[in-house]
């Protein structure tokens, strides 16, 4: 299915877990943060929630700035 | 006697607040920072770089969050809505972190805070459980008015954002700080070791700077240089300066000249 991840479309498995997406992108590991359509999905959820079609995903991370 | 700067119930040894944005890289963030001696140190949240470097080093890798305490800040937003999503992601990824720089900017060409949406996104935020350092205008009233709301500390601009003006309007600061409980750190406009000094001896209880360690041409010399006016500035501050005085007053005795 396709979904929108970070303002690109992308094509995913479905079903498709915040974490496995995350895990694909290999930045598991790192801090992050992500959100789905606007909504936080806390770390505790990654694993048990599902993506669906056309969600609007932004994972964020900390970068240099003032 | 100790003399320390608190922030939401933390003690801090150090009054330099530093931002870790425009540094060659992360080396170099990592060096200015040790040598300025910040215990404090802003970060941006942006979106990850997907695949492209997946090896890349994490900010957060090169500054520690056990070491130091980060604080995120809403730079880039120009809505009160933008400022908290931002500050909510944030806390997400700093694992319950909740102090936040908020900065709700006006237009591009100044960076001058929009006050209106500062005023309704601190309301959200505090509301919200968040601990706030609150950018914005050098206006006494506002910044009472952000202390009132429950801010944790008020950061007036010395000049706008990146350009290294000093204090422009150092009455001003001294208004507010004088009318203020909570800490007043200078926060944008600095360009050298003199004008952190001149906002110390004025009184504030810090300074927030990147740009002014960040663009010098020798940036680790640069936050060297900062810690030390910072020092100098809250020292001379405590000491409380002389009079001024329009003519002058001999050093040496009149006494005992025998010419």
């Amino acid at each position: 299915m396709q979904i929108m991840l970070n303002g690109e479309s992308r094509q995913v498995e479905d079903p498709c877990s915040v974490l496995e997406l995350v895990q694909s992108l290999e930045i598991k590991g790192r801090r992050y943060a992500v959100e789905i359509n606007q909504q936080i999905v806390p770390k505790s959820m990654h694993q048990d929630t599902l993506l669906a079609s056309m969600d609007c995903v932004e994972i964020v991370q900390a970068i240099g700035g003032g | 006697m100790e003399d320390q700067l608190i922030i939401a119930g933390k003690a801090y040894q150090s009054r330099l607040l530093l931002g870790t944005g425009k540094y060659v890289d992360l080396q170099q963030t990592g060096e200015a920072v040790e040598t300025s001696g910040s215990q404090i140190i802003t970060v941006a949240v942006r979106r990850t770089n997907m695949g492209q470097n997946p090896g890349e080093a994490n900010i957060l890798d090169v500054l520690d969050p056990e070491k130091y305490t980060i604080l995120p800040n809403t730079a880039g937003c120009y809505t009160a809505d933008d400022a908290v999503r931002t500050c909510q992601l944030a806390r997400e990824l700093l694992d319950g972190h909740d102090l936040v720089k908020l900065e709700v900017l006006g237009d591009k060409k100044t960076l001058y805070p929009d006050v209106k949406q500062t005023l309704v996104a601190a309301q959200t935020l505090i509301d919200d459980g968040f601990k706030v350092m609150v950018y914005t205008s050098d206006d006494p009233i506002i910044a009472k008015e952000l202390e009132n709301m429950g801010c944790v500390s008020v950061m007036p601009l010395a000049a706008p954002i990146g350009s290294g003006l000093g204090v422009r309007n150092p009455y001003n600061i001294r208004m507010i700080i004088e009318n203020a409980e909570v800490p007043i750190i200078v926060d944008a406009g600095v360009g050298t070791a003199s004008d952190a000094a001149i906002a110390m001896e004025l009184g504030c209880d810090g300074v927030l700077m990147n740009t002014a360690v960040a663009e010098a041409k020798n940036p680790i010399l640069m936050a060297s240089a900062m810690r030390k006016a910072i020092e100098a500035g809250r020292e001379a501050f405590l000491a409380g300066r002389m009079p001024k005085k329009l003519y002058a007053s001999a050093s040496s005795p009149i006494d005992g000249t025998f010419f």
